[in-house]
């Protein structure tokens, strides 16, 4: 088709539609912004956490890596050079203070890793200080900290870092450059002293002049040139000489293993280490299992100790006590609704006003009359006791349990059922109830076959607004259900806010997330969503 | 002739009956004042008036969803205030059809008879049947909302019918619909009414529906039947100015009653011209009267006019031409909304606006009714 001028009618039309659509768009952009900012992005990233597990292998990259061949179901502790990675990671994570957070992180998985990690990190520093002073003792140019840097140190950025010293200022030194000749032939001292050095210069912001290097700088300068006493002809002059007299001498092995052995003898056991390797992918699904009462363990997926297990229980309670809400505002609600949609204006007009009447008031203010009124010295307790239908002793239990959550969640969802049922029956013509009569129908029949099929919308409606509020209610459980009537989310509340295991929080309600849509795709197959109304 | 065939009916056979009943939702007001009526088996009856006259009142009586505050309606001689709706058997179509949405045709035409327990096999041919009778047989399987206006009230009809009910309500049924359908649909239900013998009580506003369905028509106003006559009789003999005015066009002229001759009666209409016309409520000499002449039965032409009969002068202000007919309107006696109607023949005078011309009618044709309140 085309317009009278030539123009395909279709490309006409887009045009004169696109300032339109522009405008709708900025009229909503900053909404849309909005939103973005602060809804969408912090759903994406807290699912984002459910399965991010970079703090492991960012912290011990090389006791990562070597673990990789060592087997997870085997009863002995990895061999020396596994625990000479740990020492080397462990050294730089506790000069990084990181340590502590991926003993948190491990400790989700198996309880003592944090303490284990901690103690030992106090310790490692001074993993083969004997060694390193025995190099002293060889020659004590070792023990000055000049002679690593020009041992290791590009010659160039020595120059620059004299000069920048001569100026006598206390910050900007030329971070440390090795050299060509170092890389080659001493290349895991290089790389040690290369972490020491960038530590010491860019986080503790000291002069690498005057600080004294880690004794696993020396133990790795020694096991590399004993290992190839050759690498010592690479270098010129006096560096020559002094790694030649390294090579000769006859200095002790470094034993890491012993160390950590001595440090805390849990190390020589398999577990934390199995811990590790079971938790050493950037991404893992161990938020997950655990959210569902599992864990790996080196035989493969087990499930948690009887006494950790509490989130499928949780899920399993949340469920059901959302169903039994949904279902209570449902048989509450329907008759108010009812008469909502049925009364004259003004009658309507104040029923309305009552059922709004919880919205003007706080959430918390009407929880907390709950409280007042259900607990064992409350105002129902004691008008049950002073009318004689329950004796003094046997005042009801109403509070901190399932009840006294359903209860008061009941009640304050109840508004969430009603308005949406009450905008559908506010469209259901009185006329379709006559003529049912008329048609021969009784009133049980006129209203299970001509009204209630009407209402349904509004039933889905409501029961779709009032279940997924529920399921995710927090306040209400808190404080109404004590230990045995809270919901998943009061678990969640509790991983973000006091254990701070956000990766589990996450998990958690991410899986909230996927029961919910999950049930709402169900939901749609039997009911329909486009038969929802909600005004 | 059709006259004495309803005189017949109405003999005796009482279908329904309703004895002095009064309707008030309010306790200070009625809304429907002792009202009487009897309806014979098989009548197209039509409760006919404007909005607020009482009439779907007592319809919605008659069907159940109002009781009456006081009085008895009987149904077949039987006292029905008591009986609840759904065991009353009446049919009842409603204004805006109420068809279940959520049932397709078929199944909204099943619904009375499922609920009376009929078995599938004659619930299915009765359905067939009531479809066929409507002309919708292959609209089964639809939903009411992909059907139009006039395809709605076939089957509300339909529904209505479908339980063989003896006595059918009606709700102003074609309310909703456009004008050519309103007539073809007016037809077919005077048509199916007929057909099955059923009795129908039919509520409307609209005049002509009213005077093209009915076998007879009761006038509401003010809570009260004003009028209860056949549709000749109510358009040519109205009761009282108010049925004259709401039935048809009228020309009203006001004026006092100078003297009653039995059959005639001679009125000085306020401008000062004496007329002849028909005493119909008005008892004595002096009383105040609201003369109501048809458009269609005033005439210009002399010669047709009964020699000695009164005449008026007439001011032609406005001639409409509206095809099949001529609208000419007059100032008469001061009034200056005379209407007069003319057919459109080939001999017939187009009179010209600003021209004086006498009219004249037949005394049968000028009605001296009371005077409204007021005036």
């Amino acid at each position: 088709m085309l317009t009278a001028d030539g123009v395909p009618l279709r490309r006409s039309l887009n045009r004169a539609l696109r300032r339109q659509k522009l405008r709708a768009m900025l009229l909503i952009a900053p909404l849309l912004v909005f939103v973005l900012i602060t809804f969408l992005a912090p759903i994406g990233d807290m699912l984002f956490r459910s399965v991010e597990n970079q703090i492991v292998s960012n912290t011990l990259p090389r006791t990562v890596a070597s673990l990789s061949d060592w087997d997870l179901a085997s009863e002995t502790p990895p061999d020396e050079t596994v625990f000479r990675a740990l020492a080397h990671d462990l050294v730089i994570a506790t000069e990084l203070k990181t340590h502590t957070r991926l003993g948190s992180r491990l400790n989700y998985e198996a309880s003592g890793m944090s303490s284990l990690l901690r103690s030992t990190g106090r310790d490692v520093e001074d993993f083969g200080e004997d060694l390193s002073a025995s190099l002293a003792d060889l020659d004590p140019v070792w023990a000055e900290p000049v002679t690593w840097a020009d041992l290791l140190g590009d010659p160039a950025w020595r120059a620059e870092h004299e000069s920048w010293a001569a100026t006598g200022q206390r910050s900007g030194a030329p971070a440390f450059q090795p050299s060509a000749t170092a890389l080659t032939a001493l290349p895991r001292t290089t790389e040690i002293y290369g972490a020491f050095a960038r530590i010491t210069q860019e986080v503790n912001g000291r002069n690498l002049m005057r600080q004294d290097p880690w004794h696993l700088v020396a133990i790795t300068l020694i096991e590399e040139i004993k290992a190839d006493p050759a690498a010592a002809q690479a270098f010129a002059g006096e560096h020559a000489a002094r790694l030649a007299a390294i090579a000769g001498a006859d200095l002790a092995q470094a034993d890491f293993t012993a160390a950590f052995a001595d440090s805390n003898d849990r190390w020589i056991t398999p577990t934390p280490w199995s811990v590790i390797a079971l938790y050493a992918a950037p991404y893992t699904p161990g938020y997950f299992l655990n959210a569902v009462d599992l864990g790996k363990t080196p035989e493969g997926i087990a499930p948690r100790p009887a006494d950790e297990q509490v989130y499928i229980m949780l899920f399993m309670r949340t469920l059901w006590l959302s169903l039994t809400i949904t279902a209570l505002c449902l048989l509450l609600g329907y008759p108010v609704a009812w008469l909502l949609a049925n009364l004259p204006a003004r009658q309507a007009n104040l029923l309305m006003i009552l059922v709004l009447l919880p919205f003007w008031t706080s959430l918390l203010v009407r929880t907390s009359a709950w409280k007042v009124l259900l607990q064992r010295q409350g105002v129902i307790n004691d008008v049950l006791v002073w009318i004689g239908l329950i004796g003094d002793d046997a005042r009801l239990v109403m509070i901190n349990n399932q009840l006294g959550t359903v209860i008061a969640m009941t009640h304050i969802l109840l508004p969430f059922m009603i308005l949406p049922l009450y905008s559908v029956m506010k469209t259901i013509p009185p006329t379709y109830m006559r003529a049912a009569k008329s048609l021969g129908a009784n009133d049980w029949s006129a209203f299970w076959r001509v009204y209630f099929p009407q209402s349904v919308p509004g039933i889905a409606a409501g029961c779709i607004l009032v279940f997924i509020l529920a399921i995710g209610y927090y306040i209400t459980p808190e404080l109404m259900g004590g230990a045995r009537g809270v919901f998943i989310s009061n678990r969640i509340a509790y991983h973000i806010g006091t254990s701070l295991n956000w990766g589990l929080a996450a998990a958690l309600g991410t899986i909230l997330l996927i029961v919910v849509l999950v049930l709402y795709w169900v939901y749609d197959r039997f009911v329909g969503v486009n038969n929802v109304k909600l005004g | 002739m059709a006259e004495e065939g309803l005189m017949t009916k109405t003999d005796g056979d009482e279908f329904v009956v309703f004895d002095g009943v009064q309707k008030s939702y309010d306790g200070t007001t009625l809304v429907v004042k002792d009202l009487n009526l009897s309806v014979p088996k098989g009548e197209f009856l039509t409760m006919l008036g404007p909005s607020g006259s009482g009439k779907t009142t007592c319809l919605m009586m008659l069907a159940g969803f109002e009781t009456a505050t006081s009085g008895e309606i009987r149904l077949q001689g039987r006292n029905i205030n008591t009986v609840p709706p759904h065991k009353r058997g009446i049919g009842m179509v409603f204004q805006n059809y109420a068809l279940f949405p959520h049932m397709s045709v078929a199944e909204n035409l099943a619904f009375p008879l499922e609920v009376r327990k009929i078995g599938k096999s004659e619930r299915e041919q009765k359905v067939r049947r009531a479809l066929e009778m409507v002309q919708m047989g292959d609209f089964g399987g639809r939903r009411p909302a992909q059907l139009s206006g006039g395809q709605q009230q076939r089957i509300a009809l339909a529904r209505a019918l479908v339980f063989e009910p003896e006595l059918v309500l009606m709700d102003e049924p074609l309310g909703a619909l456009d004008k050519q359908l309103r007539e073809q649909m007016q037809f077919e239900i005077t048509r199916i009414a007929h057909d099955l013998g059923i009795t129908v009580v039919y509520v409307t506003h609209d005049q002509t529906e009213a005077l093209t369905m009915s076998d007879r028509v009761a006038v509401f106003n003010d809570g009260r039947i004003q009028q209860l006559a056949t549709p000749s009789d109510l358009y040519e003999h109205p009761a009282n100015s108010f049925v004259a005015q709401f039935i048809g066009e009228n020309n009203r002229l006001m004026g006092t009653v100078t003297r009653i001759q039995g059959d005639a009666c001679i009125v000085r209409l306020d401008s000062g011209d004496e007329i002849d016309a028909k005493p119909v409520n008005v008892i004595r000499v002096g009383d105040r009267t609201q003369i109501s002449i048809r458009p269609e039965r005033v005439e210009t032409n002399k010669d047709r006019l009964r020699d000695g009969a009164h005449t008026l002068q007439a001011e032609v202000l406005e001639f409409i031409y509206m095809g099949d007919i001529f609208r000419t309107r007059l100032r008469v006696a001061g009034h200056d909304d005379f209407i007069i109607k003319t057919r459109n023949a080939p001999d017939q005078i187009r009179h010209q606006p600003g021209s004086m011309i006498d009219i004249g009618w037949l005394p049968d044709d000028c009605r001296a009714l009371d005077a409204p309140q007021g005036t």
